[in-house]
C-alpha cells in the first residue's frame, strides 16, 4: 500500500517534506495505525504519538487524506491511495506527526473543566436523577484528541483567544451538570466576542469528531443559556 | 505595553441575536416581495411608484434595509476580527464600515420617502 507521510525534524530539515512509503501489509493490518507501526518498524525515524490503539486515549489524531481522525480507528480499506498523512493542522509541529498541543490544553483549562460546588458534600455522594444524568450524554465522552479544534478555521485564526469546539463542549458539559453551581461564572467567562462568538457554525468539528459528538450543538446550547439569562 | 493576550470584553450575545433576528426580517420581506411580484406584479412605472408610495411598504422596506445594515455590521465585524490582527487597523476599518452603514441607512431613508 502506498503512503505519503509528512516528515519534518526542525533540528535537521529546513523545510517539511512529504515522504513516500510503499509497504506490504499483513492481512492482520486492519487499521491505519497498524500500517504506521509497520512503517515505523522499517523506518524508525518516523515519529508519531500512539497509546491505546482503540480510540480511547486520543493520542494518534492526525490529518488523514485531508480529514482529521484517529489512525487507530480508521480502516485501511476505506482509504484512497496514496494515503496522505499530515500532522493536525494549525498547531506547531514538534517533529513529523507530533504537534505541540499546549495552546489546545490552555484553552481547555480556561473553561475550568471540573465540577464547582462549594456546598458541604453530602454523606455519600451528590445524587442525580436519571434525567439529569442523561443531560451529560454526548458531552462526557470527549477524549480531547483535538481533531475538532484543529479542523476549525476560527481556531486556526485565533487559537490564543477562541476556546475552540473541544473546550466549549467541555464548558457545556459542566454547565449541563446538575451538581455544578457555577453556571453564572461560567457564562460570564464565555460571554466574549472571541472566546465563544468566534464560532460561526462552520461545523467542521461535527464532521471530524471520531467519537461522533456534536460541539456545534453544545455551543448552541451555551448561547441559548445566555439568551435565557439576558432576555 | 504588555504583550499578553487580552480577552473578556463581555459582549457578543447581542450581536449574535441581532444577526438571527435580522435574518428572519429579511426572509419575511423577501417572501412578501415575491408574493407581490407573483400575485399582482406591477406592470409599469406608475404601478411600481404607487406600490412604494404606500406607507406600509415604505416601513417594511426600511425595516428590511435596516436589517441588512445591522446584519452586515455584525458580519463585517466578524470578518475583521478573524482576519485583521493589528488592533489599530482593525479599529479604523470597523469605524469605516460602521460609518458607511449609518450613511447608507440615511440614504435609504431619503430614497424611500422621496417616492
Amino acid at each position: 500500500m502506498h503512503f505519503r507521510i509528512y516528515r519534518y525534524d526542525p533540528e535537521k530539515d529546513a523545510q517539511p517534506r512529504m515522504q513516500d512509503y510503499r509497504v506490504d501489509l499483513d492481512p492482520s493490518d486492519r487499521m491505519l495505525l497498524d500500517a504506521l507501526v509497520r512503517i515505523k518498524s522499517l523506518d524508525d525515524s518516523l515519529t508519531l504519538r500512539r497509546s491505546c490503539r482503540e480510540g480511547v486515549c486520543g493520542s494518534d489524531a492526525m490529518n488523514i487524506n485531508g480529514k482529521n481522525g484517529l489512525a487507530c480507528i480508521t480502516r485501511l480499506s476505506d482509504l484512497k491511495e496514496p494515503v496522505e498523512i499530515r500532522p493536525l493542522p494549525g498547531l506547531p509541529v514538534i517533529r513529523d506527526l507530533v504537534v505541540d498541543m499546549s495552546q489546545f490544553f490552555k484553552q481547555y483549562h480556561s473553561v475550568r473543566p471540573y465540577l464547582i460546588n462549594d456546598e458541604p458534600p453530602p454523606e455519600k455522594e451528590r445524587l442525580q436523577t436519571p434525567q439529569e444524568r442523561e443531560e451529560l450524554d454526548g458531552l462526557y465522552e470527549c477524549i480531547l484528541c483535538a481533531c475538532c479544534s484543529t479542523a476549525c478555521p476560527s481556531f486556526w485564526w485565533n487559537p490564543d483567544k477562541f476556546v475552540g469546539p473541544a473546550g466549549l463542549l467541555q464548558a457545556y458539559r459542566f454547565l449541563a451538570d446538575s451538581r455544578d453551581l457555577a453556571t453564572n461564572a461560567r457564562l460570564d467567562n464565555l460571554e466574549d466576542p472571541y472566546r465563544l462568538f468566534r464560532c460561526h457554525s462552520i461545523m467542521n468539528c461535527v464532521d471530524v469528531c471520531p467519537k461522533g459528538l456534536n460541539p456545534t450543538k453544545a455551543i448552541g446550547n451555551i448561547k441559548d443559556l445566555m439568551v435565557r439569562r439576558t432576555v | 505595553m504588555v504583550k499578553r493576550v487580552i480577552v473578556g470584553a463581555h459582549y457578543g450575545l447581542r450581536g449574535w441575536l441581532v444577526q438571527r433576528i435580522t435574518a428572519v426580517v429579511m426572509a419575511l420581506y423577501t417572501l412578501l416581495l415575491l408574493l407581490i411580484l407573483v400575485i399582482a406584479p406591477p406592470k409599469h412605472y406608475l404601478a411600481w411608484k404607487s406600490l412604494f408610495a404606500n406607507q406600509g411598504m415604505k416601513l417594511a422596506t426600511f425595516l428590511f434595509l435596516a436589517s441588512i445594515f445591522a446584519h452586515a455590521w455584525v458580519g463585517m465585524r466578524d470578518i475583521l476580527m478573524d482576519y485583521v490582527k493589528p488592533t489599530g487597523l482593525r479599529l479604523a476599518l470597523e469605524a469605516i464600515v460602521g460609518l458607511a452603514l449609518i450613511a447608507y441607512a440615511g440614504w435609504a431613508l431619503q430614497i424611500l420617502w422621496s417616492v
